[in-house]
Formats: C-alpha cells, sequence, structure tokens
C-alpha cells in the first residue's frame, strides 16, 4: 500500500487502448518521474491522477482512498502545468490564492499562505505584478507557489522545465530538487528529457507505447535497463548497441563483434550467465563512457578488456572527447577524456569496462545478463 | 556607389508614395462625397435647397431640421420627432446585444472547453443560422411572437436579434476560445473552479477583443435592421429606421429634405459612435484566432 497507488490502470479513447494497465505505487516524500518519448502516455498518466482525464479501468488510489471519478479539486493535488497556465487577469497573488478562494479558505489566511510561499520561492517582489510582465523563470516559480500553497497530498508537474532555455532550465532543476528534499512532498514529474528524470527522481518509470518498460530508481534503470528501449532512451549519447555472438573460452563466456576492418574481437563477459547462450546471437551494449582509451578506463572495474580499431570521427566537446567507430556493423562511440590523444584515421586501443556491459536477446529485446 | 543607388532608390519611392497618397484622397473624397451632401445640406433651410444648389455650402446656417427631425416631425400620428423611435431602438439594441453576446460567449466557452458527443455538428447547426435569409424566418418568427405574447413589442423584437445574433457570436467566441490554452481551464478547475466561475473569472476578463468584435458587429446590425423592425414591431415600439422611413416617405406636404437629412444623420449616430470608441479593438479581435500566437 503506497502513498499514491496507481493499480492496473488502463485509458482507452474509443477502442484505442494507450495505457496498458499501469502498476505503479508511490510511498510518501518520493519523487517520481514519468520519463519517455512523445506519444507514450506519460502526460496521459499524470492526468488521470490529476483527474482531467477519465480512468477507462483500473483504480487510482491517494492515500488509499479511490480517487476514480474524484473531481480534480476534492482530490488534494496540485498541478504545474508546461505553458504555467497563469491566469492573465489576475496578479501573481491573486493566481496564487485563486485556489484558497475556491476552497472558501478566509481572506487573512489567504493572504498570510500566500507570503510564506512568496518568501519560499523568492517572489515577494512581484506579487502585484500580472504574469504577463514576469520572465519564464518568474512565471515557473509563480505556477509552483500557486501548486504549493495548497499544501497538497501529492504535486503533478507536467513538462514544467521544457519552456525554458537551457541554463535556465538546469537552475531550475536544481531549484526544484532542493524544495523537494527541504518540504519532502511527493511528487510526479512527467519529461521527456531524460537527464532530468534521472537527476531529479528517487524512482523514474520508463514508458514508451503506453507500457511502463521499467519502474525503478535511477541507478537500477541505468545500469540494468530492462531492454533495449530504455537502454538506448536513457543516456546522453545513448548506449551504443552492437550485435555479437557468445562464445566460450576456457569455460568462460565472450562477447565476439567484427571490428572494423572484419576481423573479430573477443572481450570476456563478467556475467556467467550467458555460457548458457554459447553459439548464439545476443545485442551487445556498451554505455559511451565505458568504452574509453586504456589510462582512462575504470579503476575499480575487475574485468577490462582491450582491442584495437580504427578511430573514423573524433569530436572534441571541451569536457569529454567523443570518438566514433564501426563495432559489430554499427557505429559506435566511444567518450574519452577531453586531453586523450586521438586523431581520425588513427588505430587506437581502447579499454572496454565489461563489468558493465549488458546483453539483450535480440528477439524480445529484453535484458539477459546482467 | 551605393549611397548613389540608394539616393535613386528613396527619390522613386517618394515618387510612388505621392502617386499612392493623390489616389488614395481622391478615393477617400469620393467616399466622404455622400456624408458631405448630408451634412451641408441638414442645416440649410428647405428654400436653398429646392433652389438648387445641392454641393454648395450653405448661406444660411440653421439647426432648426436637426431639432425638428429630432422632436417634432411628423411621423405616424403624433408630430414626435424620431426621438420616441431612438428610445425604442436603444431599448432594443442593449439587451439584444448583451444577452446574444452573452450567450454566445457561453456557447463558444461550452464548444470548446467542455467537449462533448456531436459537439462539431451542434455548431454547424450553429453557423449554419448565419446563413439563413432574414425573409425565410418572417412568418414562423411572427407565429413564435404571437404564440409567446410578444408581438408588436420592442422585448419580441430584441428576441428575434438574439436569436438571429447567436450563430456569429457563437462563431467569434468559439474560434477565439479554440486558441485560449486548456490548461488555464484545467489549472481552474484542480484549483476548484466551477463551470461559471471558470466563465466569469477567467475566460471573460480575457475576452475583451472578442467581445468588442460581438458587440460592434450585433449592435451595427441590429441597430441598422429594417426588415423585423418593420415586421414585427407595433406602433410604439418601431425602431429608428422603420421611423426614418416613415418620415421620408410621408406622402402629405412637402418634401423636408433637410429634415430628412438630418434625421438619417441621427439614426446613423451610434453605430458610428460605437465604432469610433471601440473600432481599433475591432480589427484585433477579428484577427485574433485567425492567426496562432
Amino acid at each position: 500500500m503506497g502513498f499514491l497507488d496507481i493499480d492496473n490502470t488502463t485509458k482507452s479513447y474509443g477502442a484505442v487502448e494507450v495505457l496498458h494497465n499501469v502498476d505503479i505505487s508511490v510511498q510518501e516524500g518520493e519523487f517520481l518521474v514519468l520519463v519517455g518519448p512523445s506519444g507514450c502516455g506519460k502526460s496521459t498518466l499524470l492526468n488521470m491522477i490529476a483527474g482531467l482525464e477519465e480512468i477507462t479501468s483500473g483504480e487510482i488510489r491517494i492515500k488509499d482512498s479511490v480517487m476514480n471519478g474524484v473531481h480534480p479539486s476534492k482530490r488534494n493535488i496540485a498541478m504545474v502545468f508546461q505553458s504555467y497556465a497563469l491566469y492573465p487577469n489576475m496578479t501573481v497573488g491573486q493566481n496564487i490564492t485563486f485556489g484558497l478562494e475556491m476552497h472558501g479558505t478566509p481572506k487573512p489566511e489567504r493572504e498570510k499562505a500566500m507570503r510564506e510561499v512568496a518568501k519560499l520561492l523568492q517572489i515577494e517582489q512581484l506579487l502585484d505584478r500580472k504574469p504577463g510582465q514576469l520572465s519564464g523563470g518568474q512565471r515557473q516559480r509563480v505556477a509552483m507557489g500557486r501548486a504549493l500553497v495548497r499544501n497538497p497530498d501529492v504535486f503533478l508537474f507536467d513538462e514544467p522545465l521544457s519552456n525554458l532555455d537551457a541554463k535556465l532550465r538546469v537552475d531550475m532543476r536544481t531549484e526544484i530538487k532542493k524544495l523537494h528534499q527541504k518540504l519532502g512532498t511527493t511528487i510526479v514529474y512527467v519529461t521527456h528529457d531524460q537527464i532530468e528524470a534521472m537527476t531529479l527522481s528517487t524512482r523514474i518509470a520508463v514508458m514508451n507505447g503506453g507500457y511502463v518498460q521499467q519502474l525503478g530508481t535511477p541507478q537500477e534503470i541505468y545500469d540494468s535497463p530492462a531492454n533495449i528501449f530504455v537502454a538506448t532512451f536513457m543516456g546522453s549519447p545513448a548506449m551504443n548497441v552492437l550485435p555479437a555472438h557468445v562464445r566460450l573460452q576456457k569455460d568462460a563466456p565472450h562477447a565476439e563483434f567484427s571490428l572494423h576492418d572484419g576481423s573479430l574481437a573477443l572481450l570476456p563477459f563478467s556475467q556467467k550467465n550467458l555460457a548458457a547462450w554459447e553459439g548464439k546471437e545476443i545485442l551487445l551494449g556498451i554505455r559511451p563512457e565505458t568504452l574509453t582509451d586504456v589510462d582512462g578506463a575504470d579503476r575499480k572495474s575487475s574485468n577490462i578488456a582491450e582491442m584495437t580499431n580504427r578511430i573514423v570521427v573524433t569530436e572534441p566537446a571541451g569536457s569529454d572527447t567523443f570518438v566514433s567507430m564501426q563495432l559489430g556493423g554499427k557505429d559506435v562511440i566511444a567518450r574519452m577524456r577531453s586531453d586523450a590523444e586521438v586523431r581520425a584515421g588513427q588505430d587506437f586501443t581502447f579499454a572496454v569496462n565489461m563489468e558493465k556491459a549488458v546483453a539483450f536477446d535480440p528477439e524480445t529485446e529484453a535484458r539477459i545478463a546482467p | 556607389m551605393s549611397v548613389a543607388s540608394q539616393d535613386t532608390a528613396i527619390r522613386t519611392g517618394r515618387i510612388t508614395r505621392t502617386l499612392i497618397y493623390v489616389v488614395l484622397i481622391l478615393f477617400a473624397l469620393f467616399y466622404m462625397l455622400p456624408l458631405y451632401v448630408m451634412l451641408v445640406n441638414s442645416v440649410k433651410p428647405l428654400s436653398e435647397i429646392t433652389g438648387g444648389g445641392m454641393m454648395n455650402l450653405p448661406e444660411e446656417f440653421t439647426l432648426e431640421p436637426w431639432f425638428k427631425a429630432w422632436s417634432s416631425a411628423q411621423i405616424g400620428v403624433e408630430p414626435t420627432g424620431l426621438a420616441p423611435y431612438f428610445w425604442n431602438s436603444i431599448k432594443m439594441v442593449v439587451p439584444a446585444v448583451a444577452v446574444s453576446t452573452v450567450l454566445g460567449a457561453l456557447n463558444g466557452y461550452v464548444l470548446t472547453k467542455w467537449r462533448f458527443k456531436y459537439d462539431t455538428i451542434l455548431f454547424g447547426l450553429m453557423l449554419f443560422a448565419c446563413f439563413i435569409p432574414f425573409q425565410i424566418v418572417l412568418i414562423p418568427m411572427a407565429r413564435m411572437l404571437g404564440l409567446m405574447g410578444l408581438a408588436g413589442t420592442t422585448w419580441g423584437l430584441a428576441l428575434v436579434h438574439v436569436v438571429y445574433g447567436i450563430g456569429f457570436t457563437t462563431l467569434y467566441f468559439r474560434n477565439y476560445y479554440a486558441v485560449f490554452p486548456t490548461e488555464l481551464i484545467r489549472a481552474a478547475q484542480i484549483d476548484g473552479a466551477g463551470f461559471f466561475q471558470i466563465f466569469w473569472r477567467i475566460l471573460l476578463p480575457s475576452s475583451g477583443p472578442i467581445a468588442v468584435v460581438s458587440i460592434i458587429w450585433q449592435f451595427t446590425n441590429i441597430w441598422n435592421d429594417f426588415l423585423f423592425g418593420a415586421s414585427f414591431a407595433g406602433a410604439d415600439s418601431q425602431p429608428m429606421t422603420v421611423a426614418l422611413n416613415n418620415l421620408v416617405q410621408a406622402s402629405h406636404g412637402v418634401k423636408e429634405y433637410n429634415v430628412h437629412f438630418a434625421g438619417a444623420i441621427l439614426a446613423a449616430t451610434p453605430t458610428l459612435l460605437v465604432y469610433i470608441v471601440a473600432g481599433r479593438y475591432f480589427v484585433r479581435g477579428l484577427m485574433a484566432g485567425s492567426v496562432k500566437g
């Protein structure tokens, strides 16, 4: 029994089912991020929690009371919208207290709550302005203030940072995280930005095609993605996925794949259970940061393998240098220290942290190891 | 080199611009001509008009025709002037404009933010109302007014105009609200505002431009309407347009053209005023909703 339970919930529009049997239980104080590409159903799910969309089947419960059919205003939730949805005809102060006014809170109490929230978000000097006179970041704060003032059980955020420019987005991200740490509220947050999902959440639900592909902590999602979709969606640059064969050498499973010139590389797996896949094709997932120059390899890893391959392109990005090459017939990106001495056309010795390698079943695309 | 070519560019621009202005001013003068004739002749004694020279400025300036048209010209049985009919028109126009605009706003709100099954078909049917010619409904409408006991009253006339106007006002407000962010409505729902609270507190305060369009459109149409006024009004509820017609068409006595001109200007003044006061919002409001952002 969680604080917010989404229990076997589906959503259909006519005959089209857009959300399939979603099961998520959120504990009090958790920061759950729903992440996925557009059209994956994450916003629909959020709207169902808010009560803005009906639940076709299943149940949503907040604090153990069933919310199906309960009006949005009676669920004790607050929502921050992508466009902020500030009422353009009201001042910031009126925007913040509108919800309280609609719930019949007396004026002195409203004023007091407004002052507290404005102080918390440092928007006291803006209270008499109209939303049209505010910058994007200020509007964002006001929208959060409007949510906070209600002191709701659950906060819902619908892509709240996607309208901000890149720098402000990073600042506000930190600020939301700070706010969550300070207030310890329960938050459900929708985004398509996997970095936001990783940095903010205590747990992530990766969604695609109306299914929750994987639900877990950011570390679980990153290190043990449930399938190819999760593996390639989370992380930037995306995880390299290349076809490989499992070979046994001294009873230990190895990954065999072709290098740029067609010759074969044989790298040992850390996961012994892959021996069962001997001779079969798998999809090998290697994160760019686990594919480096020899000096840059993770010293704590128990399984660093080396291979020599030709560099196709180098992309210095300041903090890192990205190197692309051909492996198993695919373009593969390696992430090097910025001072690694690499140049295009060079045959270079790479270190692969095979401890972090992930293997997928090419048929089902599900993870088979680790 | 570039400086020289810039110079010629400006010079040709100046010539073209002068030409454009000359043509525009000529057209403007031509367009203003009828108004000039009306104004000039409304402040002349009748003898000056019948003596010829309609285009001449008045030799003797008098406001007598204006006073006569307003308060003592023979219209109907009593020599009342246009004044009582003017108030008839006001009593008809104000409620009709207000009610049709508010109903149009409500319809637009429901059709865009409280979608229901077959709402587009319903909207299509309401749009259809914009294309029904007045003449078709005359007899059924007369019967309806009779059944409702409103025949020959100002209220009945106002009702007819409300019914006829809803199609247009709904169209305006629906298109305006279609681009009004739905997230605002949802935010208000979460904040606990009900159907009418959202309408009054969130939607209407943001509807200024389109309300102006609706008011100007409805005011002009209803004020200028003659057919419904002539068909449905009783002797004591005739609007200004019908009274003006009676004044001009009166078959007895001398045709007092100066009084007619003054009366016509009086009849046109309110719509002019509305347009001058609210006109700058008109185009803005008409454009709103047609272009994104």
